[in-house]
């Protein structure tokens, strides 16, 4: 019904290969994107930006890059809460040491620091694979929470270990502490969200993207056919832990303001990003953001609806939340075992044939 | 809890048409996830005395109190939410009871001028109100319960710990460090050696630790610990027969869950305090009337008189307190947030005040001021029973060593004036 | 005995010890993956729930009494009987294969052939929905655990005084051994020695190991796939009772019991995910590993606190050397 169209008839590659072949994705995804940036700053508030927005912006960022490596090419990861403290650490320290500097670049540069101690923790995929990969990457977790914790460099020698983010300004237009307008936080966050979705699009759908998908989809077979699996490999922890980098950072200093490590980047956060993904979709940029928003967006409904609403006491209202979650997942994947991206997809195809389906 | 969900539905729907009137106290409680243990009976004593309040007083001044309950489950996440939906609810004060939330409301309540009381946790060097306007951190500090363990310590060995060896037990994170620069200059000054024994979270696995002490044979032991890492150190300490007498947990490590679980072998067990426990008071009678009977309690309503439970109580009285300072300060009974925080900074807490409040000597009497947010500091020793299952005061509140402390509190606010460009001075 | 030299091994006996504990959480994640592909992060979940029912059925609490309480106005607590450690104990593992059951009937039979990771998303739902379920029925407070083998009870008291005596007699060094790790221990090896029992010489389980060696085989000799599924999600559950009364009896029954999972993880690396006696020899490899560590490197030099991340360091490396564990099945790839 929504869709009116008759086939495909693609004249160029250009044409082929675009993201959103159908014209009436094409200008919904304007519209979502014409809303983002030009509707919701000016009706933001603090609620909105701190309970909805900053996190589900900066869990798509961790999403996506975590998706690169999981989704893409195959190497089960949980030490995403380690990398983005190194994010978050990396951006303390840049914004401590270099006062004047735009938040833009200390964001950045945090990514790439990311990136590289991603790759230096990436090198023993080379070796291990599956499950038994996910559960070595654990050591990059613990070891590097154990490390902010216990080195008082990474934190300027406070008192009590916590890092605390100063105010700092881009352009003019203060981005952190406490004074901060909800429109400038949500619009620093929601461009580095939109830059990455669109770097990890494009890099996802060419020639470095193809190696990565093939790596995943079988190694040696890859091997096989030119593709070197440690310069694979080692760019997808590269390029994943540059995104993590980023959103820690932006976690750090934009959402929270202050953080201790073992609490905010402990083992949870890993699992959490990664079950994101597995919610969303592996392998799917869209279903970033959709499990980013399922797990950010759910259980604070259903507290509003709960509390807030029905006036049950919080504590049945927070167990009810774990049952309810847990169900949807079980329910979601019993339907369709490939994440909410996959049922995107599926509505949308049988959509396209709707209401002839033969 | 014994109406029902339905009415209960109704209720808060009604509840979601504005009533200004209330005096809106938030409750940032945890009653899942890891610390659900320590968070009930906290939120549970927090919400039972205002409920009394309005049921005995009616309310703080003539004005209904409201807690408005929010689940932070410890997670600095979840904190930030509730702090976002209930700050516009007119919150007069935020407990936010944990470390992590603590430190990222600690500028974000700055900026909305809304007072935060973070008791025997939190920042210490809060209290030092010239730099941290908002944040008040009375009767007591991190600083002040190591130095209150050590002064103890004095007093049992006559003055003198030279040549002792004390070790400090501590859950490895922003919480358990805090003593440690406190204990380093005490140890410099009382001449006994200080040794660091770290436990990584959750602590569910101490037997190094423990093997450690075993070895170095100290002779006291200190203990920051907070959720499962207690009851493991008690139960550790008991299998290698640590001598429990000489076995000193802050107050957050000194509550019945921590030692319940080890049985006998936990008697004699110490733990500091800065309240009064046991159900001994008459302020218990009111709540057993006006809040239990009148099947109002919070929770399961099986937490009262133990001594998170009276934590709570405490807390929530300090801040009822502050609200009634607050009121005759500016002349009128419905407060906001800013005139909260002046009722808080001009808090006096004495002897007769909480005697007519049903709890004569629950704590130390003491008053607030600008250049001081932590009170005075005083620290009580508690000693477990195991076999009455009660915890029993065993000391004064006594003084501790400010000689010390001060300097520290003022380097540390200092550092953190001077990194976020606060300009110290009393508003 | 030089005192060092005293020290380290009384650290290392230690070690042994809480490498038995780590195994115990280890095999219930065995048992599973070897027999159906499924990794169960929900394994430590189960823990917890296993020994809170336990505490709750001892105690005659009444479940979901909270929720109860809320909708029907109601003032139901504790039905007010205490019931034998070993009758609760009989209960509980009832009520671990109900749940066996209904996860083999509403999650895993809707599921079957799917990817491994999908298999290990459901095992997610399912801690979540676990950890709210269990604490809806009997409250997140902490709960003390009084079984026999908690208390070290079952040995004669003062058991590790004893040790301790005789060995400083023999060596000039007493040796502290807890009660609690011994009994830990002999429980452990009853546990396994049962399971290998079981394994071999039992129809059922003969069945269960073929169903690990090879589905389809084992379908079309006749073997209930079903039925195996049910089996080891039940055993799984015993050991995940087990390990709850152990892990409990130290810290009492909470939350921080579903945590212990993380302690298994390395050792399953270790020891590789298929293999029952892998699960044992790497428990006792970690669990010294990283003992020794702490005590001769981490303490001294890195100010201490290093046991997490060392376990699993040590357990990456042994990889490095054998990508599949150091019991793990070959990995045999073929194009």
């Amino acid at each position: 019904m929504f869709y009116r169209e008759a086939g495909d008839f693609n004249t160029s590659y250009a044409e082929d290969q675009q993201t959103f072949p159908i014209k009436f994705d094409r200008y919904r995804y304007y519209v979502v994107l014409f809303i983002a940036i030009f509707v919701v700053p000016f009706i933001i508030n603090d609620y909105w930006a701190n309970s909805f927005l900053l996190p589900f912006l900066i869990y798509a960022i961790a999403a996506i890059g975590l998706n690169i490596l999981v989704g893409y090419c195959g190497q089960v990861s949980l030490g995403t809460g380690g990398f983005m403290a190194v994010g978050a650490y990396a951006c303390y320290k840049l914004m401590t040491a270099m006062p004047d500097v735009s938040m833009f670049i200390h964001v950045l540069l945090a990514g790439l620091i990311t990136a590289a101690v991603g790759v230096l923790f990436g090198l023993p995929s080379l070796r291990i694979k599956g499950f038994y990969l996910a559960v070595a990457t654990l050591a990059a977790q613990f070891f590097l929470v154990w490390l902010f914790n216990r080195v008082p460099w990474f934190y300027n020698y406070s008192a009590s270990g916590q890092i605390n983010a100063p105010e700092r300004d881009t352009f003019g237009i203060l981005i952190t502490g406490p004074n901060t307008e909800a429109w400038a936080t949500y619009m620093f966050c929601l461009i580095f969200t939109i830059a990455s979705a669109l770097v990890a699009r494009n890099l996802t759908r060419g020639s470095v993207g193809r190696k990565w998908m093939a790596i995943r989809d079988m190694d040696i077979a890859a091997e096989i056919i030119g593709v070197n699996p440690l310069r694979a490999k080692l760019t997808a922890f590269a390029v994943s832990s540059f995104f993590i980098g980023i959103s820690g950072a932006l976690f750090f200093s934009i959402y929270l303001g202050a953080v201790e490590v073992g609490e905010v980047f402990g083992i949870t956060k890993s699992f959490l990003v990664l079950f994101m993904i597995i919610i969303g979709g592996l392998g799917s940029i869209f279903g970033s953001f959709a499990g980013a928003a399922f797990l950010v967006l759910l259980p604070v409904l259903l507290k509003i609806v709960g509390v807030d609403w029905l006036g049950w006491p919080t504590d049945i209202v927070a167990h009810l939340q774990l049952v309810i979650v847990g169900g949807l997942i079980v329910v979601f994947l019993i339907a369709e075992p490939h994440g909410l991206a996959q049922l995107w997809r599926v509505a949308k195809e049988k959509l396209r044939l709707w209401p002839f389906p033969h | 809890m014994k109406y029902k969900l339905g009415t209960l539905a109704v209720a808060g729907l009604m509840a979601a048409s504005p009533v200004m009137a209330d005096l809106v106290f938030p409750s940032l409680s945890y009653r899942t996830g890891p610390y659900a243990a320590g968070g009930i009976p906290f939120a549970d004593g927090y919400a039972d005395y205002f409920t009394m309040l309005n049921a005995r007083d009616g309310g703080i001044g003539g004005v209904m109190a409201k807690v408005i309950e929010c689940e932070t489950g410890y997670n600095t996440e979840k904190g930030v939410e509730c702090y976002e939906s209930t700050k516009g609810e007119g919150a007069l004060v935020y407990q936010p009871l944990s470390t992590g939330i603590t430190y990222q409301l600690i500028p974000k309540t700055t900026a909305d001028n809304i007072p935060m009381h973070t008791m025997g946790y939190g920042r210490t060097s809060a209290a030092n109100g010239k730099v941290f306007s908002h944040t008040f951190n009375y009767p007591a500090n991190y600083w002040n319960g190591a130095s209150g363990a050590i002064n103890y310590l004095l007093s049992e060995n006559g003055g003198d710990l030279k040549g002792k060896k004390v070790a400090l037990v501590y859950h490895n994170s922003a919480y358990g460090k805090e003593p440690i620069r406190t204990l380093q200059e005490l140890s410099a000054k009382h001449g006994f050696e200080f040794k660091e024994v770290p436990v990584d979270h959750p602590g569910q696995e101490q037997k190094s630790q423990w093997l450690q002490i075993r070895r170095d044979k100290p002779d006291y032991v200190i203990m920051y610990g907070w959720g499962v890492m207690n009851q493991v150190a008690v139960q550790e300490a008991a299998n290698i027969r640590f001598p429990m007498e000489n076995f000193i947990g802050i107050w957050w490590s000194g509550s019945e869950n921590d030692v319940l679980a080890a049985g006998d072998k936990a008697d004699g067990y110490k733990a500091l305090t800065f309240h009064g426990v046991g159900d001994d008071f008459p302020v218990f009678d009111d709540i057993q009337k006006h809040v239990v009977d009148a099947g109002n309690a919070a929770g399961a309503g099986d937490q009262i008189g133990t001594v998170l439970y009276n934590r709570g109580l405490y807390a929530a009285m300090l801040a009822a307190e502050a609200a009634k300072t607050a009121q005759e300060i500016h002349g009128t009974a419905d407060i906001t947030p800013a005139m909260m925080r002046d009722g808080m900074e001009n808090l006096e807490i004495t002897e007769e005040k909480m005697a007519g409040l049903g709890m004569p000597n629950f704590g130390p009497s003491f008053s607030v001021s600008c250049d001081n947010h932590g009170g005075p500091g005083l620290i009580g020793m508690t000693q477990w029973d195991a076999t009455a299952k009660e915890w029993k005061l065993i000391s004064e509140f006594s003084e501790t060593d400010m000689s010390v402390i001060q300097p520290l509190i003022d380097a540390d606010s200092g550092a953190y004036a001077s990194e976020n460009n606060i300009e110290a001075g009393c508003k | 005995m030089p005192e060092q030299l005293a020290f380290t091994i009384e650290v290392f006996l230690n070690g042994l010890m809480a490498g038995v504990l780590y195994a115990l959480v280890a095999l219930g994640f065995v048992l599973i993956y070897k027999a159906s592909g499924i990794f169960n992060y929900a394994q430590g979940v189960m823990a917890l729930f296993a020994a809170m029912t336990l505490v709750g059925i001892q105690n005659g609490q009444v479940p979901f009494s909270h929720l109860i309480n809320a909708i029907l106005g109601t003032d139901v607590h504790h039905f007010g009987w205490h019931v034998h450690s070993a009758i609760a104990i009989v209960f509980t593992v009832a009520v671990m294969v109900l749940l066996a059951v209904c996860v083999q009937r509403f999650v895993f039979r809707h599921l079957v052939g799917q990817e491994p990771i999908i298999l290990f998303m459901a095992t997610i739902g399912l801690a979540y929905f676990l950890e709210g379920v269990a604490d809806l029925m009997w409250g997140s407070e902490i709960k003390s655990l009084n079984v026999c083998a908690t208390e070290g009870a079952c040995l004669p008291q003062g058991l590790n005084m004893w040790i301790d005596e005789t060995t400083y007699n023999a060596f000039g060094y007493g040796f502290f051994i807890d009660n609690l790790d011994i009994v830990a221990s002999i429980v452990a090896i009853i546990l396994v020695v049962g399971l290998v029992m079981f394994a071999q010489y039992t129809k059922q389980g003969r069945a269960m190991r073929a169903v690990a060696d090879d589905h389809q085989a084992a379908l079309s000799v006749g073997v209930s796939l079903n039925f195996i599924w049910i089996l080891v999600w039940s055993l799984a559950g015993f050991v995940a009772l087990v390990a709850g009364i152990m892990w409990g009896a130290k810290s009492g029954v909470q939350f921080s019991l579903s945590l212990i999972a993380l302690k298994a993880l390395p050792v399953l690396m270790l020891g590789g995910f298929t293999s029952i006696p892998g699960a044992i020899v790497g428990g006792l490899i970690i669990g010294v590993g990283e003992k020794l560590f702490e005590f001769l490197i981490g303490a001294p030099f890195l100010g201490g606190a290093t046991e997490n991340w060392f376990a699993y360091m040590l357990a990456l490396l042994f990889l490095v050397f054998r990508p599949q564990g150091l019991f793990g099945e070959k990995i045999i790839e073929r194009v």
